[in-house]
């Protein structure tokens, strides 16, 4: 198993040093920053003064060392628009998308795994149609227009809930909260769900598609001849055989909850990683853009690494074939 | 096409599997539908958008004929300027059809090009650009879209952003969706180059592309004809998100994307119409795209006859 471990580490290497390269590339090539700061009316000792303070003057292996010692460090630069550290700006914004994503995932998990466990085994009565049909809408509508949707009905008609910002906030340090206010609760509920809705269905299809396939096998027409109840034959033997999938894309879809959240979190104004990227992306920003990329692939390749780790405490195959 | 071919085509297996699916014929009619009125928008719209001497404010707002103040002239509505929400839809949907037919199509020359040249070469040719898709398969589509596009606009001199717009928009997107066919073809070209047909080609001399474009080329297009449809969705989807996070196009060739953010300023005001038509046009559309995509992956499998 440590074998196993160290060999994907070792390829996550290669995936990160690309995506360092291309983010420093965007960093020294991509725009002209000084006349971004600067504005319209600049002298010439004022635009040189601004060029050395960002050491734009350097040869190019220079800046490339200094990109890389900056970043191992979280020092990714100052943002051309809000004039302060990048590093300091998306470590505020993180508790918010993490929070968001995270409640997503949750809400997909505890609703969609359900649902695919009920569609699965009643295939053919009409709460399973319902639910198939919800599901294809889950997959078709863009995820902002579910948002304006959910803001339409339960903000604007009924006004039951807020549509945008984070309610109130509780702040540990260097981590802020929304869980433990009543409002900062309220204010997750939209958005969570909005961003959860794909995921949910994506879940609801593969938990039914895996139960009609296992419910099929010969050991669970065993289960039935050793008169097995139904509740431990549908949950402990059928679900616990579907799960390995159900965890694979759940685990890569994490990665896509954190990139959908840039369109929630436009929708919703909430103040997390993905708002900050789309309006540094407006202004050619370019700190915010190769940090945050970089900051992605950091996060995209710990996912895949969690994910291939889960499959050992999942499958037990797994476990013995490495294990010998 | 001689007439003996059109009457294999109607008498196919492929026809047939269509005429009795009602999921393939209702999702073609509504794809059809909205691409008809998109294509045809300038004379069968009701008004002209961009025309700005036939707007007028006093027509601003107006909720849709069926509602109590609505106005028979305007049937779904007009939005802050008075501009007719129908005809918006008819031009934006136009727009978005030709970034995403021309995004889809950039991928698949690229992702078609590549997956060939790596599965017939083979090696160290095949090992690198497998590489490089499997780095890009790390990222959700839409991030790299989004990236891209934030460069290529940071890139280029302000003077020609306007104009370039749609270009840039059409290659962020078409960059960001290419892997999938690459992957694809890259597969299915590992399989035909041994097959006899590729053999006798090379002994009788053909040249590597010769031999890729005319004999294995048509070969593989089955899954890439899937693909292509489903990124069709996947393209409109993608310009709508763009240009609804107001990284897309701008607000002169408003698409439909475009058209939903604006709206969405009116929502909290009441006027829920200038937003909701646009997307659930949206909507529709995908959804259609959808179901007829998979529709063809099943027609298209003949494990599945």
């Amino acid at each position: 198993m440590f074998s196993f471990i160290v060999s994907r580490i070792l390829q996550a290497i290669p995936v990160l040093l690309i995506v360092g390269f291309i983010s420093f590339a965007m960093f020294a090539f991509v725009g002209d920053p000084v006349t971004i700061m600067l504005g319209q009316d600049y002298t010439e000792a004022q635009r040189a003064l601004l060029v050395s303070q960002l050491g734009l003057d350097q040869p190019f292996f220079v800046q490339y060392a200094k990109f890389v010692w900056q970043a191992v460090h979280g020092n990714f630069g100052v943002s051309y628009r809000l004039a302060r550290p990048v590093g300091e700006l998306l470590a505020e914004r993180f508790p918010a998308t993490a929070e968001l994503a995270i409640t997503a995932a949750v809400l997909s998990l505890l609703i969609g795994v359900p649902m695919g466990v009920y569609t699965g085994i009643r295939r053919n009565s009409a709460v399973s149609r319902i639910f198939m049909i919800f599901s294809l809408m889950g997959v078709s509508l863009p995820t902002f227009l579910i948002g304006i949707l959910l803001i339409l009905f339960f903000s604007v008609s009924l006004g039951w809930l807020p549509s945008f910002g984070r309610g109130d906030v509780v702040h540990f340090s260097h981590w802020s909260t929304g869980f433990l206010t009543a409002s900062g609760r309220r204010a997750l509920i939209l958005p969570a769900i909005t961003l959860g809705l794909f995921q949910m269905t994506l879940i609801l299809r593969l938990v039914r598609s895996e139960m009609l396939e296992v419910m099929r096998s010969d050991y669970i027409k065993f289960a039935r001849a050793r008169g097995l109840s139904q509740r431990s034959i549908h949950f402990r033997h059928a679900l616990g055989n579907t799960l390995v999938p159900v965890i694979t894309i759940v685990g890569l879809q994490l990665g896509g909850l954190i990139a959908f959240s840039i369109v929630t979190e436009t929708v919703f104004q909430w103040p997390g990683m993905g708002l900050l990227l789309v309006q540094s992306i407006g202004v050619a920003d370019i700190p915010v853009m190769s940090a945050y990329l970089l900051m992605i692939a950091v996060i995209f390749v710990t996912i895949n690494l969690a994910v291939d780790l889960l499959y050992f405490v999942v499958d037990p195959r797994l476990r013995s074939r490495i294990g010998r | 096409m001689s007439g003996s071919a059109v009457s294999r085509f109607f008498d196919s297996d492929f026809v047939y599997s269509f005429s009795r699916s009602p999921v393939a014929i209702v999702s073609t009619l509504v794809v059809l539908i909205v691409a008809i009125a998109a294509v045809f928008a300038p004379w069968i719209a009701p008004h002209n958008p961009f025309d700005l001497a036939s707007l007028n404010l006093m027509d601003s707002f107006k909720p849709p004929a069926f509602m109590t103040d609505g106005d028979p002239l305007f049937p779904l509505g007009t939005d802050d300027q008075g501009r007719d929400v129908l005809s918006g839809i008819m031009y934006g949907t136009q727009i978005s059809l030709e970034v995403a037919l021309l995004a889809m199509g950039f991928s698949l020359v690229v992702g078609v090009g590549v997956g060939l040249v790596a599965g017939y070469t083979g090696g160290a040719v095949d090992s690198l650009l497998m590489r490089v898709v499997d780095v890009q398969l790390t990222f959700p589509a839409i991030l790299i879209a989004l990236l891209v596009d934030g460069v290529v606009r940071a890139v280029l001199p302000q003077s020609m952003q306007d104009s370039l717009e749609i270009y840039v928009i059409v290659f962020a997107i078409g960059i960001s969706r290419w892997p999938q066919f690459a992957r694809t073809v890259r597969g299915s070209t590992m399989v035909e180059r041994n097959r006899d047909y590729v053999m006798a080609a090379r002994v009788i001399g053909l040249s590597s592309p010769r031999i890729l474009i005319t004999h294995i080329l048509p070969n593989v297009l089955g899954p890439v004809l899937v693909i292509a449809t489903l990124n069709i969705g996947l393209a409109i989807l993608d310009e709508a998100t763009l240009s609804f996070l107001g990284v897309g196009l701008p607000p002169t060739e408003p698409s439909l994307g475009t058209l939903i953010r604006i709206g969405n300023n009116f929502l909290f005001s009441g006027e829920w119409w200038i937003t909701i038509f646009p997307g659930l046009t949206l909507a529709a559309m995908i959804l259609s795209i959808n179901l007829l995509g998979d529709w063809l992956r099943d027609a298209l499998n003949p494990r599945l006859r």
